[in-house]
C-alpha cells in the first residue's frame, strides 16, 4: 500500500527550533503526536527516512538491510525516547564525524543544497516524530 | 552522561580516517562483472574506446590527425606518462586532465575550436588514451606547484555538501566494505575511469560521476571542467597512486 506521504510535508513549513538536555531532546517536535505504523513506513521509504540504507531493524519483509551504522533492532531498551528524538533530527550533535544525516536540522547550516530542497529539513517534524514513535516501540 | 561525551568525543577525534592500502574498485565486482571488465570482446566500454581510436587516427578540416605526432595506435607515446593525469601544465600554469591536454592539443597544435568539458568526443579520446595505458600504475603527483590545487581537492573531498550533508570521506573511507542496502561501498578509487555502468547501460566520465554523487547528497553539482571538480580528480588520483589503470572498467 503506497500512503499518501505528501499530506505530511507542507511546502514551506517553519522550521521548528529544538532544545538538546542531557542529551536527549525530550520533548516532541511542536508538541506533535506521532504514529509508529506510519513511522515503519517511513523508515522503510527511500526517499523518506530510508533508514534500512544503513541499519539493521526488524522489517523481514524487506531485503538488504545496510551494515554502515548499527542495528537499530532492540533499540528502545538501550535509548530513551527523547535520546532517540535527538538521534534522529541530528547526530552530529552527539558525534561531529558521523556520515548520518540530521533529519531535522537547521537547514541554515547545510551547503550548496539542491534548488528543490533549499531551506527544508529532511523531513517534516511529523515524519520525525512518527519515526520517532516507532523507533521507541522496539522494545 | 557528560564522561559518555567526552569519551565519544575522544573516539571520534582520535579514530584514523586512513586508507591503508589501496583498492581497486573492481574488487567489489561479482564475479561475472569483472570477467567482462577483463574481456575486451564482451566489455561494453569498448564500444567509446573504439570511438576514441577513429577520432585519433581522424585527420581534422586540414588534415592533420593525433596519430600523426603520437603515432599510429599511439605507439610513440610514453604510456607510463598518461597514468600521471591530472599534471601541472606550464602552458596554463595549473593541473591539467588529460581530457584538458587533449583538448590543448586539439587547439593550439592543430587549431581547431575547442571542445566542450566531457562531450563524447573528448570522453571516447580519454578512454582511448586510457585503454592504451591499461596497466600502468598510477603516479599522479601532489608536491611542486600542484600542492594548493591539491589541497583544495582535498577539503572538496571532506566537506560536507546537500540536504544530506555528506562528504566523499564518508562513504569511501570511513565506511568503505561496508553495505549500503545491497550495495557494497567501494574506496571511490579512479583507476577504471571512464567506466561502463551496467545500471544505465553507458560510459560514465569521472566527473559525471562526481555530479551523481553530489545530487544524490540532494546538493548542486558543480560542472564539468569545474575547477572544483579538476581539484578532486587531482586528489583522488594521488589517492588511487599504486593502482594499475582498469579502463574502461565495468560497474553494476
Amino acid at each position: 500500500m503506497l500512503l499518501p506521504f505528501t499530506v505530511a510535508v507542507a511546502a514551506g513549513e517553519p522550521y521548528l527550533d529544538w532544545r538538546v538536555e542531557n542529551a536527549a531532546i525530550n520533548s516532541p517536535l511542536g508538541g506533535l503526536q506521532g504514529n509508529p505504523s506510519r513511522g515503519r513506513e517511513l523508515v522503510i521509504a527511500r526517499n523518506k527516512g530510508n533508514c534500512l540504507a544503513c541499519h539493521q531493524l526488524p522489517i523481514a519483509e524487506e531485503p538488504f538491510h545496510g551494515t554502515v551504522g548499527p542495528s537499530l533492532v532492540g533499540l528502545a531498551s538501550r535509548l530513551s525516547e527523547g535520546e532517540i528524538r535527538l538521534r534522529v533530527v541530528d547526530e552530529k550533535q552527539l558525534n561531529p564525524q558521523t556520515v548520518m544525516p540530521g533529519y531535522y536540522r537547521d537547514p541554515a547550516t547545510l551547503n550548496q543544497v539542491a534548488e528543490a530542497y533549499r531551506g527544508r529539513t529532511l523531513l517534516s517534524a511529523q515524519e520525525v516524530e512518527d519515526i520517532v514513535a516507532y523507533l521507541a516501540s522496539l522494545k | 552522561m557528560r564522561r559518555v561525551l567526552i569519551m565519544v568525543f575522544l573516539f571520534v577525534s582520535v579514530a584514523p580516517v586512513t586508507v591503508a592500502e589501496p583498492v581497486s574498485g573492481s574488487a567489489f565486482l561479482s564475479e561475472e562483472t569483472r570477467a567482462m571488465q577483463e574481456d575486451t570482446f564482451a566489455n561494453p566500454g569498448m564500444e567509446m574506446v573504439e570511438h576514441g581510436r577513429m577520432l585519433f587516427h581522424k585527420p581534422d578540416e586540414e588534415g592533420h590527425a593525433c596519430a600523426d605526432c603520437h603515432g599510429e595506435e599511439g605507439w610513440l607515446m610514453d604510456k607510463s606518462r598518461l597514468a600521471g593525469y591530472p599534471r601541472y601544465s606550464e602552458y596554463l600554469e595549473r593541473p591539467v586532465t588529460l581530457q584538458q591536454q587533449a583538448n590543448v592539443c586539439w587547439e593550439e597544435q592543430m587549431d581547431n575550436f575547442p571542445y566542450v568539458y566531457d562531450c563524447k568526443e573528448l570522453v571516447a579520446l580519454e578512454s582511448y588514451l586510457k585503454f592504451l595505458a591499461r596497466g600502468e600504475t598510477i603516479h599522479v603527483r601532489s608536491d611542486g606547484p600542484v600542492k594548493p590545487f591539491y589541497e583544495a581537492g582535498k577539503r572538496l573531498y571532506h566537506a560536507r555538501f546537500g540536504q544530506l550533508d555528506m562528504a566523499c570521506v564518508h562513504c569511501h573511507d570511513q565506511h568503505q566494505g561496508q553495505r549500503l542496502r545491497a550495495q557494497t561501498l567501494s574506496q571511490g578509487q579512479i583507476n577504471g575511469f571512464p567506466v561502463f555502468r551496467l545500471s544505465t547501460g553507458r560510459i560514465t566520465s569521472l566527473h559525471r560521476r562526481f555530479s551523481e554523487c553530489l545530487a544524490s547528497f540532494r546538493s548542486e553539482p558543480f560542472l564539468p571542467g569545474s575547477d572544483e571538480y579538476i581539484n578532486l580528480e587531482l586528489y583522488l588520483g594521488v589517492r588511487s597512486n599504486g593502482l594499475k589503470i582498469e579502463t574502461p572498467a565495468v560497474r553494476e
